[in-house]
């Protein structure tokens, strides 16, 4: 745990060093916040004191943003090499692949810590409904730490950046989206089967204030799945054929 | 701590990096290893590490097995990759921080091992710069003040000296004589006079195989049955020098120096010296001679004959 620790704590100071860490903050909370409070369908239209509109604005927000930060993780290890001195420490493949892991969530979760003035602000305007605030967060960390995974996984196969980033957005939108789509299109079981692995059906579903042990099952299968992959494609260099 | 390589092989696709090879490095011993690119060095040096797994075969550090008990083995490690990778948006002093945490080195220490290994390595006045600001020489000390934080007993240090200039290269090889005095040191080079000044032992690889083995001294005997000395022979005809050289029983071949005037360099047949007649061809025929340097056989030349076939 300690090991785990020393390397996300790393990721996470050279998220801030790099800047990468404000630009995403400041993106994040720009787009989100304008979203929110200024633009379209905003919180005032909607005319009632919840988030919904910042939950479903984020649910996009996010799914660019982490890829983007997901996209270094190992590629550049892998490009400049230092993987190699990594791995040849005291430490194991999992920590190295968990202690990215929790960087990156990390930086997402000091993102939404910073979107709670929004909640304190809709508080003082009308009644709302906490239960539903605080699943609609945990909705979006579940869903974060799938697309985290994903993201480390497509970075641990290519020691290109770009491709780290294209890779990621390109299975994710699977989930994000096409998957939904497809659910629509399909009748019965296909349909059913397509639902489930939409994240979006998950994400409303818990967001919505109900949470299903279905639901949780769907988001740390994902998660322990792609990190197994990563884990594997680390220790492949190790595998005598 | 010994390092014990037993029949490793090690195959990429269908050509083996390493055949087959099997090395017992004592403690105390520096060990030079050298070889064309492509030889295997860098391969046998990540099998010791742990960092890729054999085919067939295994490494021991002391009692630990690399292929079984990777996690112990690492411990005893410090690593100088090939071209050292380090993070360069890291501060000097932050990197050796982590890379002492993440190696295991105890808290309270690790303050007290970071300034040990900024002396040793002269980094004193870089150590708050990020390291992509460093020069290659800088950058090559960060590498090896990482190998060493955690104090192991065990070093492989892979081209440790590249990038760095004379000075630099001097005091780092008199760093790793001193570390080799109690602990095991590897370290591969493609510099010659590299492994002399600092090995204890030379081991030779070409094309996955141990070719050579042994210490400097050892390996120069294999080659020195015969005696190289450089002469200067003047007021003679260059032809006629050559042709009367020749006839003597003792010269095996009679070179003459590109560029210098009335410069041959002379080699006996084996197991003859050929200083003595030299000079009395020279007095029979009133040459004068002004030069007779005995030239040592150098390892370059065993390493050529070694290495190219």
């Amino acid at each position: 745990m300690n090991k785990i620790w020393i390397i996300a704590k790393r990721e996470l100071s050279s998220f801030f060093d790099s800047l990468t860490a404000y630009i995403m903050l400041v993106a994040f909370l720009g787009f989100s916040g304008f979203f929110t409070w200024l633009y379209g369908a905003d919180i005032f239209l909607r005319n009632q004191a919840d988030l919904q509109v910042f939950f479903s604005i984020a649910y996009w927000t996010l799914f660019f943003f982490i890829p983007a930060i997901t996209m270094r993780m190992l590629a550049e290890e892998n490009k400049s090499g230092t993987i190699e001195l990594l791995l040849t420490k005291a430490v194991t493949d999992w920590q190295v692949i968990f202690g990215k892991f929790l960087a990156c969530l990390v930086l997402i979760m000091i993102a939404l810590a910073l979107t709670l003035p929004y909640y304190l602000t809709v508080w003082k305007l009308g009644p709302v409904d906490h239960g539903s605030v605080w699943s609609g967060y945990l909705g979006l960390i579940l869903m974060s730490a799938t697309y985290i995974s994903i993201g480390i996984y497509t970075s641990s196969i290519t020691n290109n950046q770009i491709v780290a980033f294209l890779l990621a957005i390109f299975i994710g939108i699977f989930f994000h989206i096409i998957f939904d789509v497809l659910a629509q299109s399909f009748a019965g079981s296909i349909g059913g089967f397509f639902s489930y692995l939409s994240v979006s059906t998950h994400y409303e579903s818990i967001s919505r204030g109900v949470i299903d042990s279905k639901d949780l099952v769907f988001f740390f299968s994902i998660i322990f799945l792609t990190l197994i992959l990563s884990e594997m494609r680390l220790a492949k260099r190790n595998i005598a054929n | 701590m010994d390092i014990i390589l037993e029949n490793v092989t090690k195959k990429y696709g269908a050509q083996k990096a390493v055949d087959n090879i099997s090395i017992h490095v004592k403690t105390g011993e520096v060990l030079g290893f050298l070889g064309p690119n492509g030889a295997g060095k860098t391969t046998t040096m990540k099998i010791i590490t742990g960092l890729i797994a054999p085919n067939k075969g295994d490494a021991r550090i002391g009692n630990f097995s690399v292929c079984e008990q990777p996690d112990e083995v690492k411990k005893l490690i410090g690593y100088l990759p090939e071209n050292n990778p380090l993070y360069p948006e890291m501060p000097v002093i932050d990197y050796l921080h982590f890379m002492a945490a993440i190696q295991g080195v105890e808290k309270s220490k690790i303050q007290e091992r970071i300034y040990e290994m900024i002396k040793l390595c002269g980094l004193n006045a870089e150590k708050h710069k990020k390291i992509g600001e460093l020069s290659k020489g800088y950058r090559q000390r960060v590498g090896l003040a990482q190998a060493m934080i955690h104090d192991p007993q065990v070093l492989i240090l892979d081209e440790p000296t590249t990038g760095l200039d004379p000075n630099q290269i001097v005091e780092i090889r008199k760093l790793i004589k001193e570390l080799g005095k109690e602990k095991t040191v590897i370290l591969s080079t493609h510099i010659l006079p590299e492994v002399e000044a600092t090995c204890d032992r030379i081991l030779i690889i070409s094309k996955g195989k141990i070719v050579a083995d042994g210490t400097s001294e050892n390996l120069r005997k294999q080659t020195s049955g015969r005696e190289l000395i450089r002469v200067r022979i003047e007021d003679g005809n260059r032809d006629e020098v050559i042709r009367q050289l020749q006839t003597l029983d003792q010269v095996g071949l009679v070179d003459p120096i590109r560029g210098i005037d009335n410069c041959y360099e002379v080699q006996s047949r084996n197991e003859f010296s050929n200083r003595r007649s030299i000079f009395q061809l020279c007095v029979k025929n009133n040459w004068m001679l002004t030069e007779m340097t005995p030239i040592e056989t150098k390892l370059e030349d065993l390493f050529r004959d070694l290495t190219l076939n």
